[in-house]
């Protein structure tokens, strides 16, 4: 492919569309990210795009950000990176700048005092809602580890205000001790890793 | 100084957010309300909403929105730079580690551990923003006299329409916010 002008443009504005149309975060912009990306550009093939939104998902930070990040990454190296990073985040903080003047100005408005505290009570609906969602999932599953994990995080910092950083930094540790564990410990050292690395 | 402050407590935010979607919320939170009290718990509720509404992530929102309110446009970029700079660094070094070994079973190990503990965080700052909804602040001691009714009802209904219909979640929260210009104008 050949890396022009129109190339890199391409790639800037495909994310800045993506980011100014997408409302709801990660989780709706990586399947147009998809879409974009394999079905009309045809610029990466569809397993290695999944690989690319799933080792997004593993990094801290927005996902639509990470993923972006994969694929710039992937198309133009470190350049491209920086390209689909601005693309993805210019729309957000342009229109949320330009709100937040609206905002201030308007904040004392009568109407708008009381559109946004109904809209609170909306808001803490759909963080009930999600956070449901999210913890069916973990009791569904009948283990008991994740469960303790979970209560225990709770009461850490909602009656005990323990830092969230040092919650997640112990439950990751956790995590990887367990992920370990499962993957037979010693036998999967570096060596074997590479080796894979090396077919 | 305040500029650095921004970026810095909007770095930590992007750093130790992990998971996507609400997983940046008890973060954001805990740098924006309580350690640095640049929002009220009322602002940051509004926030929120205001994110849903917009395209873009959460933290990406939340940056620009109390980087322009603490420091103008130039404070909306440096919070945002904060917000995506661990995400440039760790995403980069995985997608070179991934080119060259292709295994990342240990990274998701680690994601899989996390989960639980960034619901439960999750709840628990949605838990302070229910307080702030229907009480008006999320300190204790609440009073029970400090309830607002209609907030209560429009929670409830709000949970009700989501768990039963599934709609898109802009459309509940403008409804609330249209039933609360009636409610409380009466």
């Amino acid at each position: 492919m050949k890396k022009d002008a129109r190339f890199y443009w391409n790639l800037f504005f495909s994310t800045l569309k993506l980011s100014a149309f997408t409302f709801g975060g990660g989780y709706v912009i990586v399947p147009l990210m998809q879409k974009r990306f394999v079905k009309e550009l045809k610029w990466i093939d569809e397993d290695e795009m999944l690989d690319l939104v799933a080792i997004g998902q593993s990094a801290p930070g927005p996902v639509a950000v990470n993923a972006s990040i994969m694929v710039g990454y992937r198309m133009a190296g470190v350049p491209g990176a920086f390209l689909t990073v601005l693309g993805t985040v210019l729309p957000p903080l342009v229109i949320i700048t330009a709100i937040t003047f609206f905002y201030m100005a308007f904040r004392d408005n009568q109407v708008i005092r009381t559109l946004f505290r109904g809209m609170q009570a909306g808001i803490a609906a759909v963080i009930a809602d999600v956070v449901i969602n999210m913890a069916a999932k973990i009791i569904k599953n009948r283990r008991v580890l994740p469960m303790i994990v979970m209560l225990l995080s709770f009461i850490a910092a909602s009656f005990f205000d323990v830092d969230i950083i040092v919650i997640l930094l112990v439950s990751g540790l956790l995590g990887a001790y367990t992920a370990f564990r499962a993957r037979g410990g010693a036998e999967m050292d570096s060596h074997s890793n590479e080796e894979e690395g090396f077919e | 100084m305040t500029l650095l402050r921004l970026f810095w407590s909007f770095f930590l935010v992007g750093l130790f957010s992990f998971g996507g979607g609400y997983a940046a919320l008890p973060l954001i939170q805990e740098q924006v309300v309580e350690i640095n009290s640049w929002l009220t718990p009322g602002e940051f509720a509004d926030i929120l909403t205001i994110s849903q509404m917009t395209p873009g992530p959460i933290s990406i929102n939340a940056s620009s929105f109390v980087g322009t309110k603490i420091a103008g446009i130039p404070g909306a970029i440096a919070a945002t730079a904060g917000c995506v700079t661990p995400s440039c660094i760790i995403v980069l070094i995985l997608a070179a580690l991934y080119y060259r070994f292709k295994g990342l079973s240990m990274v998701q190990g680690i994601i899989r551990g996390l989960r639980p503990a960034v619901v439960a965080l999750i709840a628990s700052s949605g838990i302070s923003i229910l307080l702030t909804a229907l009480f008006g602040t999320a300190e204790f001691p609440i009073s029970l006299s400090g309830l607002d009714p209609a907030a209560l009802g429009l929670f409830i209904a709000s949970l009700f329409m989501l768990r039963r219909f599934k709609p898109d979640p802009i459309f509940v929260m403008l409804g609330a916010g249209i039933f609360g210009v009636i409610i409380y104008s009466i």
